[in-house]
């Protein structure tokens, strides 16, 4: 659970998390922006299906990894989010996408 | 951005943005490349864009990034951002992934500046959902103005904790308990570098300005806990531990309700990129810490490739930029655009400078150093957050003959998920050195292998 220390942003970005329309401030990263808006969980481990939310924020651990734009395994915490972006939860591992 | 240059960076904190705009000074082709968008690496990180009135919580020392990043980005040194290095060898070629495709640069000499990462605090609960290194919490407060909200619980022990518990005191958020796992008995093991220390004076202010805030603002501080752990079933719910009274030696359970715990036990040193273009890592015992080992000019046991900042050894901003600084005059000098007289006469100012700033490192790595109960978990903690593996089963895997982490990794998975041990590490050699009785120097260290970054097929082909 996490809010801004400030009310007032000069730019906000219209974002989908699960489906859900967020308005969030400009030039966070989208690991920031789902813990802005109260989700307890990022993704569900792909070895015991447990809930995860970001814990390094820097790169480093890849508990923040979600399908952002319909691409999974992004690490959240490196992405910056940006208009209409889409963002889901990561269950388990992903899976392989055919071309066709 | 070009496919060759003289020098190249690696890391934009302050020891990559003092090297690369020195570098650039004394004549020489410079690239910085970074996964950020904006110069600072952790500690400065987002300075640039920082509002003023943020002086009141992130204070001063934050905002003295802001002179070192416009010294770097008016120098004239290449800046490659948000570029993610996922590929180096020994033969030092640099896969960079920027913007969804892949780009090999070459470079003359390296400069590793990859920093340091918090030093993993396994605890039972540590994986749930709510727990969060602090240092997290202190990105989220630097780039997203951000501070928690509801019961906060910080824990462990060392600088940043104290820096982050100032910060938030001062930007308003409540913080519910102060769990500090620091033995008493550490401050009798580091009072003896205290003397040494007294150089750099206004490190020991700054720790006691933070403890006097805390004091003040009449949060409940535990001392010499025991058993820390985090409980809740889809999420944290409270941050358990056990206190001993030391007299009476009877044991007090204490259970704090909370919605975020966030752990520090100190940092340790970024290596990956230094191992894999041929650095052999050195043991620090009274850091414990795995580094890259250099002279006093930043040369490693490789050639081309120098290090400077806390992937050398934990130093901390001040030390790191001047180290940076050192770095690049030696290669001016290797590179010949500057002769050794120069050299020596720049150099002489920066190690004085460089002296003081270190003299205050042997009291805080004895005062901090990290606790046992944290770097040998109980068999049932997780060790390996990616592959879900316990500390149970890594000294099992000890037990049968496994000599290293990088056997415990083939029979366990440890290791082998997406972080590539960055987050077990160093817990899985102290665990296997503590089993099978050895040290950590013998029991050796991941061997590192690209990928570094996740890289779709589609991505490495768009090169």
């Amino acid at each position: 659970m996490f809010r801004l220390i400030e009310e007032r942003h000069s730019d906000i970005v219209s974002v989908r998390i699960e489906n859900r329309e967020f308005q969030v401030p400009a030039g966070i990263s989208v690991a920031a922006a789902v813990l802005l808006c109260g989700y307890k969980k990022v993704r569900n481990t792909p070895v015991t299906d447990s809930p995860r939310l970001p814990y390094c924020m820097m790169g480093i651990c890849f508990d923040c990894l979600m399908n952002i734009d319909e691409v999974p395994n992004q690490q959240a915490c490196q992405v910056e989010v940006r208009e209409n972006m889409r963002i889901e939860f990561q269950r388990g591992a992903a899976e392989l996408v055919s071309l066709e | 951005m070009k496919d060759h240059y003289e020098v190249l960076v690696i890391g934009g904190g302050p020891a990559g943005l003092a090297a690369a705009a020195e570098a650039s000074r004394v004549g020489l082709e410079v690239a910085l490349v970074d996964e950020q968008k904006a110069p600072g690496g952790q500690i400065y990180r987002n300075v640039s864009e920082a509002k003023n009135d943020a002086v009141n919580y992130l204070g001063r020392d934050y905002f003295r990034g802001q002179k070192l990043v416009s010294e770097f980005l008016n120098s004239g040194a290449t800046f490659i951002n948000d570029a993610s290095v996922w590929y180096l060898d020994e033969r030092l070629a640099t896969g960079l992934l920027i913007d969804g495709s892949s780009r090999f640069i070459s470079a003359d000499r390296l400069i590793l500046a990859t920093g340091a990462r918090e030093r993993p605090m396994p605890l039972p609960g540590w994986q749930l959902p709510g727990v969060m290194a602090a240092g997290a919490g202190q990105i989220l407060l630097k780039s997203a103005g951000m501070v928690p909200d509801g019961r906060l619980v910080l824990a462990g022990s060392g600088p940043l904790l104290l820096l982050l518990a100032w910060q938030y005191l001062q930007a308003g958020v409540k913080i519910e308990a102060l769990v500090d796992t620091t033995p008493d008995s550490r401050l009798f093991e580091a009072i003896s570098s205290l003397p040494r220390a007294l150089p750099a004076v206004d490190y020991l202010l700054k720790g006691l300005t933070f403890m006097r805030a805390i004091r003040k603002a009449r949060i409940p501080v535990y001392k010499n806990v025991y058993g820390l752990r985090a409980e809740g079933r889809e999420s944290l719910e409270s941050v358990c531990f056990n206190l001993t009274r030391s007299r009476a030696g009877n044991r007090i359970k204490v259970q704090i309700e909370a919605d975020t715990l966030m752990l520090h036990q100190g940092v340790i040193s970024n290596i990956r990129l230094p191992l894999a273009s041929g650095c052999k890592p050195v043991w620090d015992a009274l850091q414990q810490n795995w580094k890259v080992g250099t002279n006093k000019w930043g040369q490693t046991s490789v050639k081309q490739v120098m290090a400077a900042g806390d992937c050398a050894g934990i130093v901390g901003a001040r030390a790191a930029e001047l180290q940076g600084r050192l770095c690049a005059l030696q290669l001016g000098y290797e590179l010949r655009s500057i002769g050794p007289g120069q050299r020596d006469i720049l150099a002489r100012q920066l190690n004085r400078s460089l002296n003081r700033h270190l003299s205050i490192r042997p009291f805080i790595d004895k005062l901090y150093a990290p606790g046992r109960a944290y770097q040998l978990p109980d068999d049932e903690t997780l060790v390996c957050r990616c592959e879900e593996v316990n500390a149970g089963e890594v000294r099992q895997a000890a037990r049968m003959g496994c000599v290293g982490p990088n056997q415990v990794k083939a029979f366990t998975r440890c290791g082998m998920g997406p972080c590539q041990g960055c987050l077990c590490g160093s817990t899985v050699a102290a665990l296997v050195a503590d089993e099978t009785g050895t040290t950590m120097e013998q029991v050796g260290y991941f061997r590192v292998r690209p990928p570094f970054k996740p890289i779709t097929l589609g991505e490495l082909s768009n090169s």
